[in-house]
């Protein structure tokens, strides 16, 4: 009986005439993407652009001068500065750590992995402060530190710092995934043809990553510019030496320079779109190399 | 293909690698100070460096950190380098005097007034035309007026605030205490956002559109009219309000190992001359010798009647009765109630 009845199906299907993949209505289909654009719109767009009309209500020249104010120029300074070296130091620790994690097979592998996802789960805020608390002048290496002359917490270094803490995860994550599944198979035959070691590396392995690398420093840098919480507990908040874009912008909307407030957040979010920018252009330029990559 | 891919990418990394440098140096001093002072220590801070110059004294600079007050004392504690404190209260000098020794435990007194350059009080900031008629302290319990005060625990305005409200309620109930607190407990009841600071109090009053009445530094009130607009908000003065007394110190440890105690104590001494006066009250902050400043600037300060910190025994004993962990703050203030 049950045999009868699925080859009854059978033959069914195969006479249907084509039929687009989805079988929904085009009611149900236009109230989705209505739905999806009408989130897009209300929760991203209409901000974005609420940003920029704030920031040029006053007029252009208010814009213009709001950005090459001494602090500001300092706080874009700063910001760059520290996303400079923020983001190369997390790009080598990330390829470092994917590689070893998706090439290798190694006790506490796993912990690893859990270790490497600590700052998303962390509050940003708990960032900042367990470097106060490790090198303030109250805390763990802190006197040490101050017999030396050195400072790190409420100076340009414990800025880095938390935001390396913060940022850290972006490349790793993006490669672990994207190398485990290519597995070493091309390592392999690269090294029994006879390349070196190093040469697999640079013609094999960063090739195919190439993207998921390119999307983690994007993201990685667009996080870095942006931190404001773990930032803010080891800034000290010195206006033009230690205050990033985001810190100048609340400081300007706390003085009721809304203008002024909102130039530099367009220009923050001016960044971030320029970055998403460069990624698509990147991945248009490059279509081809694309295809041939994810068809690994 | 892949050479050119490779290019671009690390082209990508190597253009945000250009982007450094630093400024060059001279003297500077970091000033450390509570929310309001912003627009106060701009002025102050450039016609110092003027003063400092004019004495044919090496160019100096001035950098400020702005925050809650008691935030801003455990920065210092833990390491900012701060050549001079200004913060709301004695509360937080004391902090940072006891928990480092940078600052001499007698710092209090080492300048006038108990190194108060300027004083404040607590006023009142309604919408205009007053619509609730509020117009003292017994007019915030009312049933449908909506308060916004900060966080005593984070906020030294907001301990003036609550110190305030007591001491219009011991002089209503003729010193039943019981009865004084359970009125300031009402007064919290009646708010529904506490902020963390006195400037996202003002924010959220001004800005946002929420409650009827905001308890404000007499500064911030004045300066929140003269910003946002005369036509929207109005200072209501209640009968009695506290005299509140931010103090000014200089970090003796920071300043020596820096070597700029010469000019930090330079710079404290300017706060109580003419200029320091006139600058004072010109952002609305009560001149210690009045007669120093601007006798039109005078004028705006309403007269009213104010209580003192005395009046409480000292910070040192209303800070642990009214603050500290358990005490009477919060015994009243139970968060969602």
């Amino acid at each position: 009986m049950a045999l009868e009845a699925s080859l009854d199906i059978h033959p069914s299907v195969a006479a249907a005439p084509w039929r687009s993949p989805t079988a929904e209505s085009p009611a149900v289909k236009w109230t989705l993407i209505g739905v999806a654009l009408a989130f897009l719109g209300f929760f991203l767009v209409l901000p974005l652009v609420a940003v920029f009309v704030e920031a040029f209500r006053s007029g252009v020249g208010v814009y213009f001068e709001a950005l090459v104010e001494p602090d500001a120029v300092a706080a874009i300074r700063l910001t760059l500065l520290v996303a400079a070296i923020a983001v190369p130091c997390n790009l080598v620790f990330g390829l470092a750590a994917a590689w070893a994690i998706a090439k290798f097979e190694f006790k506490g592998k796993n912990l690893l992995i859990t270790l490497i996802d600590l700052p998303f789960s962390v509050s940003p805020v708990i960032s900042g402060l367990v470097y106060v608390l490790l090198f303030g002048s109250q805390g763990f290496l802190g006197p040490w530190l101050a017999r030396h002359g050195i400072e790190i917490v409420f100076a340009v270094p414990g800025i880095v710092l938390a935001t390396i803490f913060v940022t850290f995860p972006f490349v790793a994550r993006e490669l672990i995934p994207l190398m485990q599944e290519q597995g070493s198979g091309d390592e392999e035959a690269a090294i029994s043809l006879g390349a070196s070691g190093w040469k697999t590396f640079w013609l094999v392995t960063l090739p195919n990553v190439r993207w998921a690398l390119l999307y983690g420093v994007l993201l990685c840098n667009a996080r870095a510019m942006g931190e404001y919480g773990a930032v803010s507990v080891v800034s000290g908040h010195i206006r033009g030496l230690t205050n990033t874009m985001p810190l100048h912008v609340e400081i300007l909307y706390n003085e009721y320079s809304f203008s002024a407030a909102f130039a530099v957040a367009s220009l923050l979010a001016l960044l971030a779109l320029v970055t998403l920018s460069i990624k698509s252009f990147l991945e248009w330029r490059h279509a081809d190399g694309l295809k041939a990559v994810r068809g690994h | 293909m892949i050479i050119l891919s490779r290019r671009s990418l690390f082209g990508a990394a190597a253009a945000t690698l250009l982007l450094a440098g630093s400024a060059g140096a001279q003297t500077t001093l970091l000033n450390v100070s509570y929310d309001p002072t912003r627009e106060l220590y701009r002025d102050f801070n450039a016609a110092f460096a003027k003063h400092w110059e004019a004495e044919g004294k090496e160019a100096v600079s001035v950098r400020m950190s702005h925050g809650g007050s008691g935030a801003q004392a455990r920065a210092v504690i833990d390491g900012l380098d701060a050549d001079i404190v200004t913060l709301a209260l004695e509360a937080d000098i004391n902090a940072i005097a006891e928990k480092t020794g940078k600052i001499p435990a007698d710092w209090r007194g080492s300048l006038a007034n108990n190194n108060c350059p300027y004083t404040s009080t607590i006023v009142f900031l309604v919408r205009k035309g007053n619509p609730k008629a509020i117009r003292d302290w017994g007019d915030l319990v009312k049933d449908d007026v909506a308060v916004i005060t900060p966080n005593p625990k984070t906020s030294g305005g907001a301990r003036w605030n609550f110190l305030a409200a007591w001491a219009w309620a011991e002089r209503h109930f003729e010193g039943d205490e019981a009865k004084a607190q359970e009125f300031v407990g009402q007064v919290y009841r009646h708010v529904p956002v506490l902020d963390t600071g006195a400037r996202g109090s003002t924010t959220t009053f001004v800005q946002r559109g929420i409650g009827d009445v905001l308890l404000a530094w007499e500064n911030e009130a004045f300066l929140a009219l003269e910003e946002l607009g005369p036509d929207q908000f109005e200072i209501v003065v209640p009968s009695i309000s506290i005299k509140a007394e931010p103090p000014v110190a200089l970090v003796d440890e920071n300043a020596e190992a820096k070597g700029t105690t010469e000019v930090a104590k330079a710079y404290l001494d300017y706060l109580y001359s003419k200029e320091g006066q006139t600058i004072a009250a010109k952002h609305y902050y009560r001149p210690f010798e009045p007669e120093l400043a601007d006798p039109s600037d005078m004028q705006r300060f309403p007269e009213l009647e104010l209580a003192t910190i005395d009046d409480f025994g000292g910070w040192k004993k209303a800070q642990p009765r009214f603050f500290a962990d358990g005490g009477v703050f919060d015994q009243i203030y139970k968060p969602g109630q």
